[in-house]
C-alpha cells in the first residue's frame, strides 16, 4: 500500500473483486447451460411462454429472453417479451416481469 | 509411455503458442524427446515462435493427409537435441484435419519414440481446438487472470472432460492443469487483478504454474529463440518451474506474492505508473 493509495475511493470494491463476482455468475450460468447441475426447466419455459404469447401475437424465437441471476442470496428470473412493432404501431416494445425468489 | 499433452485456452492471444514452446523445449531440455505440434491449421505461429520459419517444407496437413511422410515433415531444433516441431498448414483450412489421420500421425510420432508430444490448439472452440484435444493424456489450460480468459478457459475445460477421446470412451479422465499467464503480483495485491487464487477457485483445476508479465516473452519470440534458453529471465524460469511440476518434481510457485519493496517505494506507491 503506498501513499498514494490512500486517496483511492474507499468502500468500493476493487477492480478485481468485481471482476471475480461477475465471473461467479457467468461461469455458474454457462456450466448450468452445458448440461451441469441445473436450472434445467429454463429452456422449456421459455419454449412454453414463445407458443403461449404466440396464440396472441406474432413472435418469433429471439423475441423471448429468459435469464437467471444473481443478486446477493437472491436469484431473479427474468423473463423479456419484446413485442413485434407491426402488431402494435405505437406500443414500448418491452414487457419486463422480474419475480424474485430465495432459493 | 508417450504422453500427449495439449496446450489449449479457448481465448486467443492468452500465450498458448509461447507455452507449448516453452514446454516443449523445456522437457527437451530435461533429456525427453519432445515435439511440438501446430494445430492452428491456417494461422500457423508455432514455427516463427520457435524460429524455424525458413525450414518449413511440409506440415501437419500433409502428413494426415498422407501426402508426406512424419519424418519428411519434422523440423529438428537447432539449439535444443531431442527437441523437434511438426507445424501447421499455412494455406489450408481446419477442415483439412481428420481424427483418423490426427491419431495415425500421433501413433507414428510414438512409434518413432517421442515421449512427449505437445498439441499447441488453436484459439476457439471449434472444430480446430477440438481435434489438438481429442486424442489427449493431460491438457495444460492456459488462462491470463482476466475476466474473458477466464470464462472461456471454464468453456473449454467442459469440452475436455466431454468431447476428448478419454472422455468417450470412458475412461481415466484427461489431467488438466491450471497455467496462469501474463501474471502481475503488484497489481494483484492492490486489487487490480483477480489473484491467482480467485482463478483457482473459479476454475477448480489445480495449479501448474504462474508465469509473469515478462518482457522476455517477447524478446524471445522477435528472435525466434526458446525462451527457456533466456536465462536468468523471470519467465524462464517460471517455465523451467512448470516443466519440473509437470515431470511430477516437487517445486515451490513463484511469481505469486509481490515483491517487499524498499522504504521509498513503499511510500510513494511501488509503481506509480499505475496510481490514479
Amino acid at each position: 500500500m503506498g501513499f498514494f493509495d490512500l486517496f483511492r475511493k474507499r468502500g468500493s470494491e476493487t477492480a478485481a473483486q468485481q471482476a471475480k463476482d461477475r465471473l461467479q455468475i457467468i461461469v455458474a450460468r454457462e456450466r448450468a447451460s452445458n448440461g451441469e447441475h441445473v436450472k434445467s426447466y429454463l429452456p422449456k419455459l421459455q419454449q412454453e411462454l414463445l407458443e403461449v404469447m404466440a396464440k396472441y401475437e406474432k413472435l418469433d424465437l429471439d423475441q423471448v429472453s429468459v435469464n437467471l441471476d444473481r443478486k446477493g442470496d437472491a436469484e431473479v428470473l427474468e423473463i423479456n417479451i419484446v413485442l413485434p412493432p407491426e402488431a402494435k404501431p405505437r406500443r414500448s416494445v418491452r414487457t419486463g416481469v422480474t419475480p424474485t425468489f430465495q432459493t | 509411455m508417450a504422453k500427449v499433452t495439449v496446450i489449449t485456452s479457448g481465448k486467443g492471444g492468452v500465450g498458448k503458442t509461447t507455452t507449448s514452446a516453452a514446454i516443449g523445449a523445456g522437457l527437451a531440455l530435461r533429456g525427453h524427446k519432445t515435439v511440438v505440434i501446430d494445430f492452428d491449421v491456417g494461422l500457423r505461429n508455432l514455427d516463427v515462435v520457435m524460429g524455424c520459419e525458413r525450414r518449413v517444407v511440409y506440415d501437419l496437413v500433409n502428413v494426415v493427409r498422407g501426402e508426406a511422410t512424419v519424418r519428411q515433415a519434422l523440423i529438428k531444433d537447432k539449439r535444443i537435441e531431442d527437441l523437434y516441431i511438426l507445424p501447421a498448414s499455412q494455406t489450408r483450412d481446419k477442415d483439412a484435419l481428420t481424427i483418423e489421420g490426427i491419431g495415425r500421425t500421433l501413433d507414428e510420432l510414438k512409434h518413432m519414440g517421442f515421449e512427449h508430444i505437445v498439441c499447441d490448439s488453436p484459439a476457439g472452440i471449434e472444430k480446430g481446438a477440438q481435434a489438438a484435444m481429442y486424442f489427449a493424456d493431460e491438457a495444460v489450460v492456459v488462462t491470463n487472470p482476466e475476466v474473458s480468459s477466464v470464462r472461456d478457459s471454464d468453456r473449454i475445460i467442459g469440452m475436455i472432460d466431454a468431447k476428448t477421446q478419454r472422455a468417450l470412451q470412458n475412461q481415466e479422465p484427461v489431467k488438466c492443469h491450471l497455467l496462469i499467464t501474463r501474471y502481475s503480483p503488484k497489481r494483484a495485491q492492490i486489487g487490480e487483478m483477480l489473484k491467482v487464487e480467485d482463478v483457482l477457485e473459479l476454475l477448480g483445476i489445480p495449479l501448474l504454474g504462474v508465469v509473469p508479465e515478462s518482457p522476455a516473452v517477447l524478446t524471445a519470440s522477435n528472435t525466434g529463440t526458446p525462451l527457456v534458453l533466456l536465462e536468468n529471465t523471470d519467465a524462464a524460469t517460471a517455465y523451467l518451474d512448470v516443466v519440473k511440476r509437470f515431470l511430477g518434481e516437487q517445486q515451490p510457485h513463484r511469481f505469486i506474492e509481490a515483491k517487499k519493496s524498499g522504504f521509498f517505494a513503499r511510500l510513494f506507491g511501488s509503481d506509480l505508473a499505475t496510481v490514479g
